[in-house]
């Protein structure tokens, strides 16, 4: 009897033995495979303005709110017109700062009058929720120089960015930490 | 210039990356004052030293908790640690590094040439598994904030039918077996996207997923750790690494004296009971059941892939690619305009049907090579969990159940048997 249960005993050893073995297997395989796909910066997921539709995905569909995806200006594109295609809705009556007349719904274009006959826009990005109507407007009438970017400071990285999988136009990819933004003014130099 | 307009929208529409490229309507101010060009605000990223910082907290939290689990067992401590563990990884890091997700970061990693993985999502994968395969599933215990935020609001358990908890358990397998084939096949991170409790650690979310993660918190309060229970894909990883820990939480600090005291106390079902009054079977019996549950193994694994292919392309309906190739395919067909916003974009990129169509059945095929090994892995799972219910192991104390025990140290307080600390003596 005494044998008998030293059998199974050192059968039952041996299994948990190998199944130990067994398993702990992977977690050696896996390190070893991905050793050369490893990075040691992260990743961060950025919009490429030139493939950007203007669809308003990015308002809605961030997990923040408002959105991490905002409007920025390339300055050095900008017309400085009076009647901005991006801040005036289409077809007022006369050129203001009024809201009614505003292309933005939250306001968060600021209009400052730098000299006749130019005026500066600055997108004033705690308002901004991202909702590309004036990207739109800018890109359709004027010199496309207000686009979409993903503001890293407010985006927390989620490893499935959820603009990117609804984004139509799969203008955001996952990209190296260096290459956080596009800036539109020097990608075309 | 008001007369051009709707032919530079027309250009616009045919090719929408040339007009782009070129879009100088106005020209450039020449300002006359001494104007400056205000600079473009591009704020970066949390350093990435960051990342190391929460690596060290990962190890650094793993470590104290095993150690409470084990040596001190202290459920206070535990408590404790699931506070802190909530508060950092779940409300200050916002759910987002977690070990739960990183299971798709592998999967895309090992499958895909185009993507690698940050050593971080890497090393979140596999360290919580090596502490699984040396302590138990001290990961869950304490450092877990899904598992954290659940453990603090399980006030009165209910123990389930074994019928209901049995087929409910299957769940996990099945979520494992889907969210590494969709992330392997770069389809979507459906772990990620169907997180319950993210929505609560960043106060904002879409309110169908507050609805979803309060609902599992509120049934949670009864029926304990839910999530991790019946849907958790990375519980299943270490339930099995758990199995073959060789260290785990013991129920009792000395020899148990088979009081049963303890025998309700786990709100998991993970106290597997003595059982020396058991009548045993003839061994011949149980062999021969032994030897016909293990032949069912193969059986199930082939019907699982045999399934899982067939089911390939309405599982390649969640890549993006694949449906929007649907949507156009059914325009052509029924004569119904596409008017989702990926079939707007589509048709103002200029990319040609052709182009799109292949890349489906690219797609497609990945999903028709892959599928069958999570259906194999289905059938497997199946086949080893019947094997399992019909070895019948005697055991003369009572102990905690490896794959499913959290380690959370709710059962410490039952039993009577108490150890003197050395430098009490």
């Amino acid at each position: 009897m005494a044998e008998e249960k030293n059998k199974y005993q050192s059968r039952r050893d041996f299994v948990s033995k190998a199944g130990k073995l067994i398993i702990a297997a992977p977690l050696i395989i896996i390190p070893v495979a991905l050793a050369k796909k490893t990075e040691t910066t992260g990743y961060v997921w950025q919009i490429d303005p030139f493939k950007c539709t203007t669809c308003g995905n990015c308002k809605t569909n961030c997990v923040m709110t408002p959105s991490a995806s905002k409007c920025v200006h390339a300055y050095q594109m900008c017309g400085y017109c009076d009647l901005c295609g991006g801040y005036q809705r289409q077809g007022v009556k006369n050129i203001s700062t009024a809201a009614e007349n505003q292309l933005c719904p939250v306001g968060a274009i600021d209009r400052e009058f730098v000299e006749e006959p130019y005026f500066q826009y600055t997108i004033n990005e705690d308002l901004c929720d991202g909702c590309a109507k004036c990207v739109k407007g800018c890109g359709d009438f004027g010199n496309g120089s207000l686009y979409m970017q993903i503001k890293h400071d407010i985006c927390v990285n989620c490893n499935d960015c959820s603009i990117a999988r609804t984004c139509p136009s799969n203008a955001i990819s996952r990209v190296p930490e260096g290459f956080s933004y596009i800036e539109k003014d020097k990608r075309k130099k | 210039m008001k007369k051009a307009l709707p032919y530079i929208i027309l250009v616009l529409l045919l090719c929408w990356h040339a007009v782009m490229f070129a879009q100088d309507r106005f020209p450039r101010p020449e300002f006359e004052t001494d104007y400056v060009y205000p600079e473009h605000q591009m704020p970066t990223q949390r350093a990435p030293f960051w990342q190391y910082i929460d690596l060290a907290v990962l190890i650094g939290a793993l470590i104290v908790t095993t150690w409470l689990a084990l040596k001190k067992r202290s459920r206070q401590g535990l408590l404790w640690m699931s506070v802190f563990s909530l508060a950092y990884f779940g409300f200050y890091r916002q759910g987002c590094i977690c070990s739960v997700g990183s299971v798709q970061n592998v999967s895309l990693a090992l499958f895909n040439d185009g993507y690698t993985i940050p050593l971080t999502a890497l090393l979140f994968f596999i360290i919580p598994l090596v502490f699984a395969l040396l302590f138990g599933r001290v990961f869950c215990a304490g450092v877990c904030p899904l598992g954290a935020i659940q453990e603090l609001t399980g006030f009165a358990p209910v123990k389930l039918p074994k019928t209901v908890d049995v087929v409910l358990a299957s769940v996990p397998f099945v979520y494992l077996a889907l969210a590494v084939l969709f992330s392997a096949t770069n389809s979507t991170f459906l772990i990620c996207r169907y997180d319950p409790f993210v929505g609560i650690f960043r106060l904002d979310a879409p309110y169908t997923m507050i609805i979803f993660g309060v609902l599992l918190l509120l049934a949670g309060i009864f029926v304990n750790r839910p999530y991790c229970r019946y849907l958790c894909p990375y519980g299943v990883l270490l339930n099995i690494f758990s199995r073959f820990a060789g260290k785990h939480l013991t129920i009792t600090p000395a020899e148990c004296t088979n009081c049963r005291l303890c025998e309700a106390s786990c709100p998991y079902d993970a106290i597997l009971p003595s059982n020396t009054e058991q009548v045993s079977e003839a061994p011949e019996r149980s062999r021969k059941r032994f030897i016909l549950y293990f032949l069912f193994i193969p059986l199930f694994a082939i019907a699982g892939g045999y399934l899982f292919k067939n089911l390939a392309p309405a599982l390649s309906g969640v890549n993006s690619t694949v449906r929007l190739a649907r949507e156009i395919r059914f325009e052509k067909e029924s004569g119904i305009e596409a008017v989702t916003k990926s079939a707007l974009a589509f048709k103002e990129a200029g990319q040609t049907e052709a182009d799109l169509f292949a890349q489906e059945e690219f797609i497609i095929n990945r999903f028709r090579k892959a599928s069958p090994w999570a259906g194999i892995f289905l059938g497997i799972a199946l086949g080893i969990g019947m094997v399992s219910l019909s070895i019948r192991r005697r055991r003369t104390e009572y102990k905690p159940d490896q794959g499913k025990c959290y380690s959370c140290g709710k059962c410490f307080k039952y039993c009577p048997i108490k150890v003197k600390s050395s430098n009490e003596v």
